[in-house]
């Protein structure tokens, strides 16, 4: 209560005490995300100049922008986090009529659950979280889970599973039959106990995994996939696997704050984002696909049929987007997680 | 008699021990600055020579801002929290006790004994009602926060010599009716400049390294080389970073060299 | 005390209190001040999607010790916070030994170089600190990996024939740790190394003490503030530590650190967080002071 009158207040003073700089543009967006090239083809373009600066983890973001005070206009929120943005009224419903652009969105991305007909968010990039396996290790096959969750034996002790809670859980649940942010507690259970089971047998959980599958310091992962198609590129072994008992769909959208200073340049940002070719330039830097129609033809040669990018049709409907979960769900989810790592 | 005194401090063990701490510190520094030549995008596979990575890290202005960045803050924490340090170091060390001294001496280990993320969240909220309330962003919240955890680091070193100073000397001075303050200028304060700058050194150390309070405290714009590279490790780590850490590297060195002969000159 | 020796005691209180305001009011603003809203968001109750809501609970305390299982809802001991707490301190007082164990001999050699030359090894040992800890910490996965340089060499010079596997074992994560602490336990002691006073040695060995017995006697008791000034800034600091154990241990098993991280994170539940926190400080806190008090009482004053 306290907080919010604060805020008004000091949001108030703020703005009419500040003066706004004119063609800025603050991007509050996760670290080595941006592609530079993108950046500076806008501010040739409309003379707007972006300052980008990072962020590691979603909520990292939330508490900061939740705590106020932090002069961003612009956010990058994953799906299943936007809810939660749109809940706490930290982003603000977008001006369609100012984003002509707004119809290149791709029709699979356009009328998503956390954000039917993109009224808040513009797509940045998307991707998937699956298994990669490094096949002179292991040549069975790559599309399950039980790559982490019941090593094959040419594996154990040489798979890495990545430190993120809710993809773990996530990926774990679908393997033992249940749907993720489920409450069931006789499922959990079983989660809990294979997971505890599988863990002796995991070499680490860890971060870089696209160096060390590179390097074969690693010889089997959960990851993302962008990441993976990286580690091909330079290890041709390497390859991608979608866990046919469910994987994992994420997408990061950029999201208007509410406090924004710069109201206008934002604008102009996200509809030039929307342009197929522009979206091709963030694809080719970090190296995953994006959600605009028609961007194709400009991606990168290697991506364009990339199996890590661009998922086969016999998966396809395996894909399942992360929500978010309710607090009970997600309490049980902490717990397990708690106990996997002590 | 300097011959006996040579002996006299050998202990048998110590220099191979040293020598060895050497060698195993510098070994990967070594690699380090190998592998910032390095041709492949890799960090630990060796593809050929090349200056890619200087020269990339040279046209990021994102990675030049950043460095610039936390070079400054780390010069102004560690001489905020050096200066600080070395009165409250002679405020607590050789003295009669006096009421509340262990209150104070705890204070100043308080950033030692708090996980960064603790007080970098309870920084956010406080931070962030005096940025609204002021509207004042600027670098002034992370030069506060940045000195006040580098005090320990400053402190002890400090401490530790003036705990060893032996007394006599000052006492001299003062019988020969030297003023307090010049006795301080002119015996403590050279006496006690070992201290001084190794306090200095760990602060600066320190800070240039924090990367958990830096990231909560920053605003808009204010990424150090520690957020920049935290947002790296989740995606892939380039021999830029470690391009930019031998140039960091050989500053430092040439920095530090150049102080060395200068004080060298006076005496 | 005769009324001049009060005076006197009373100046220098107030003296001593005016040369450490400076210290106490940056301190306070700061680090130490804000910690209260910490304290404060401990007895509160975790808001649904992070932070807090204004409500009073005592969940966040009862939380550190207890935990309802998750599927019976019966409270009990929660032992994976016990592990994770106890894994953290066995690891920092080890880094803490190893660090004085190879530091004093690194500490004394400094020491007990001619004067000019102190500067430039002080010099030396510093360099490698001034490289950021991740890279540091990257640079020595480098070294010990399977197919690392450490690995290379024993294997071409035939000392081995396997590579020793030491990345993502706690040896690893030992080295990785004493590695980074090791300058903050060497400048303390070289620092108190450097006023001692290498006459007391001559007079140790003509009264015909051994070596061992010179050190054990009169180095060390000399060179406590040193030792203890070097310990606690490689114990605490190294509490909180979880970058190095994650790259070089495999982030198999969380670390204090990491754990109360993950309640402002993705675990949604600050209270708990603040409360562990607070429990840290406290604990230590009083480490801290025994350690000190301790420590104290054997030094020799003058």
């Amino acid at each position: 209560m306290m907080k919010r009158t604060l805020t008004t207040l000091g949001l108030f003073l703020a703005s009419t005490a500040m003066a706004q700089a004119e063609g800025q543009l603050q991007l509050y967006n996760w670290g080595d995300y941006t592609s530079p090239e993108l950046l500076a083809k806008f501010e040739a373009e409309t003379g707007i100049k972006v300052t980008v600066t990072d962020y590691d983890s979603n909520d990292t973001a939330l508490a900061k922008i939740e705590a106020g005070g932090h002069g961003f206009d612009l956010v990058v929120p994953s799906a299943n986090y936007v809810p939660i943005w749109i809940e706490k009224g930290l982003i603000t419903e977008l001006d369609l009529s100012r984003i002509p652009n707004h119809a290149n969105i791709a029709p699979d991305w356009m009328n998503v659950d956390y954000d039917p007909g993109r009224k808040y968010t513009m797509p940045w990039q998307w991707g998937t979280t699956g298994v990669a396996v490094n096949q002179t290790a292991y040549s069975g096959d790559v599309n399950t889970s039980a790559i982490f969750m019941d090593p094959p034996e040419e594996l154990v002790g040489k798979v890495n599973v990545s430190p993120e809670m809710n993809d773990v859980l996530a990926l774990a649940t679908m393997y033992m039959g249940g749907e993720p942010c489920t409450e069931d507690t006789e499922v959990l259970k079983k989660v809990r106990d294979a997971l505890l089971e599988a863990k002796p047998k995991w070499q680490s959980m860890d971060y870089g995994m696209t160096e060390k599958m590179s390097a074969n310091d690693t010889m089997a992962t959960l990851y993302w996939n962008g990441a993976m198609f990286r580690a091909r590129l330079a290890n041709p072994d390497v390859k991608y696997g979608y866990p046919k008992e469910g994987y994992i769909l994420w997408m990061d959208q950029v999201a208007l704050l509410k406090d924004a200073q710069n109201v206008d340049e934002a604008y102009q940002f996200i509809n030039f984002i929307a342009e197929p070719e522009n979206a091709a330039m963030i694809s080719a830097f970090a190296r995953y696909a994006n959600g605009i129609t028609g961007s194709e033809e400009f991606m990168p040669a290697d991506m364009k049929d990339a199996p890590e990018i661009v998922i086969p049709a016999e998966f396809k409907d395996k894909g399942v987007f992360l929500k978010t979960c309710p607090p009970k769900a997600q309490e049980y989810i902490t717990a397990i997680w708690t106990e996997l790592q002590k | 008699m300097a011959d006996k005194g040579f002996s006299v401090a050998r202990l048998p063990g110590f220099t191979f021990t040293a020598m060895a701490v050497f060698l195993a510190l510098y070994l990967p520094i070594f690699a380090l600055v190998v592998y910032s030549f390095n041709a492949g995008k890799s960090v630990s596979m060796w593809e050929g020579f090349s200056f890619q990575w200087y020269a990339a890290a040279w046209a990021n202005d994102r990675v030049v801002d950043a460095t610039l960045r936390s070079l400054w803050i780390a010069l102004c924490a560690a001489v905020i929290a050096t200066f600080v340090g070395t009165l409250a170091a002679l405020g607590t060390t050789r003295r009669r006790a006096y009421r509340g001294q262990t209150f104070v001496y705890v204070m100043i280990n308080q950033p030692l004994m708090v996980p960064e993320i603790v007080t970098a969240v309870a920084l956010l909220i406080f931070f962030a009602w005096i940025k609204v309330a002021t509207g004042y962003q600027g670098l002034g919240y992370l030069i506060a926060a940045h000195s006040a955890f580098c005090i320990p680091f400053a402190y002890l070193p400090i401490r530790a010599r003036l705990e060893g100073m032996d007394l006599s000397l000052e006492t001299a001075a003062a019988d020969l009716y030297a003023s307090p303050f010049a006795t301080f200028r002119r015996v403590t304060l050279p006496l006690l400049a070992p201290g001084i700058i190794a306090g200095g050194m760990l602060a600066f150390v320190i800070s240039l390294d924090d990367v958990v309070i830096t990231e909560f405290v920053k605003s808009a714009g204010q990424d150090t080389l520690p957020t920049y590279m935290l947002g790296q490790v989740r995606r892939q780590i380039t021999p830029e970073i470690n391009a930019i850490s031998s140039v960091l590297l050989a500053l430092t060195v040439l920095l530090l060299t150049a102080f060395f002969l200068l004080t060298r000159k006076k005496e | 005390m005769s009324a001049a020796e009060q005076d006197m005691a009373r100046r220098s209180a107030r003296d001593a209190w005016m040369l450490v305001t400076p210290a106490l009011i940056l301190l306070t603003v700061a680090a130490v001040g804000p910690l209260f809203i910490m304290l404060v968001y401990s007895f509160l109750t975790p808001g649904q999607y992070g932070n807090v809501e204004a409500q009073f609970s005592w969940d966040g305390w009862v939380g550190i010790l207890f935990s309802r299982d998750i599927f019976d809802g019966t409270l009990q001991m929660a032992d994976a916070h016990l592990t994770i707490f106890w894994r953290s301190v066995k690891l920092s007082l080890m880094t803490t030994g190893i660090t004085f164990l190879v530091g004093f001999p690194t500490a004394w050699f400094i020491a007990t170089r001619p004067p000019r030359a102190r500067a430039l090894w002080l010099f030396l040992i510093t360099i490698p600190f001034w490289t950021n800890l991740l890279i540091r910490t990257f640079a020595i996965n480098e070294i010990i990996r399977n197919e690392g340089i450490l690995n290379l060499i024993l294997l071409q010079t035939g000392i081995i024939a396997k590579p020793l596997q030491i990345i993502y074992t706690d040896t690893a994560v030992l080295v990785g740790m004493a590695y980074v602490y090791l300058p903050l336990m060497v400048l303390p002691l070289f620092a108190a190394i450097d006023r001692f006073d290498m006459r007391l040695l001559e007079a140790g060995y003509d009264l015909y003490a051994t070596r061992w017995a010179v050190l054990r006697r009169v180095i060390l008791p000399i060179v406590k503030p040193g030792i203890v000034a070097g310990s606690i800034l490689v114990f605490v600091p190294s509490l909180g530590a979880y970058v190095t154990p994650r790259i070089l241990g495999g982030g198999k098993n969380m670390m204090i650190g990491n754990f109360i991280e993950l309640q402002f994170g993705q675990g949604r539940n600050w209270p708990l967080g603040a409360a562990l926190s607070v429990t840290l400080l406290i604990v230590v806190t009083i480490a801290l002071l025994f350690y000190v008090r301790a420590a104290n009482r054997d030094t020799p004053h003058g």
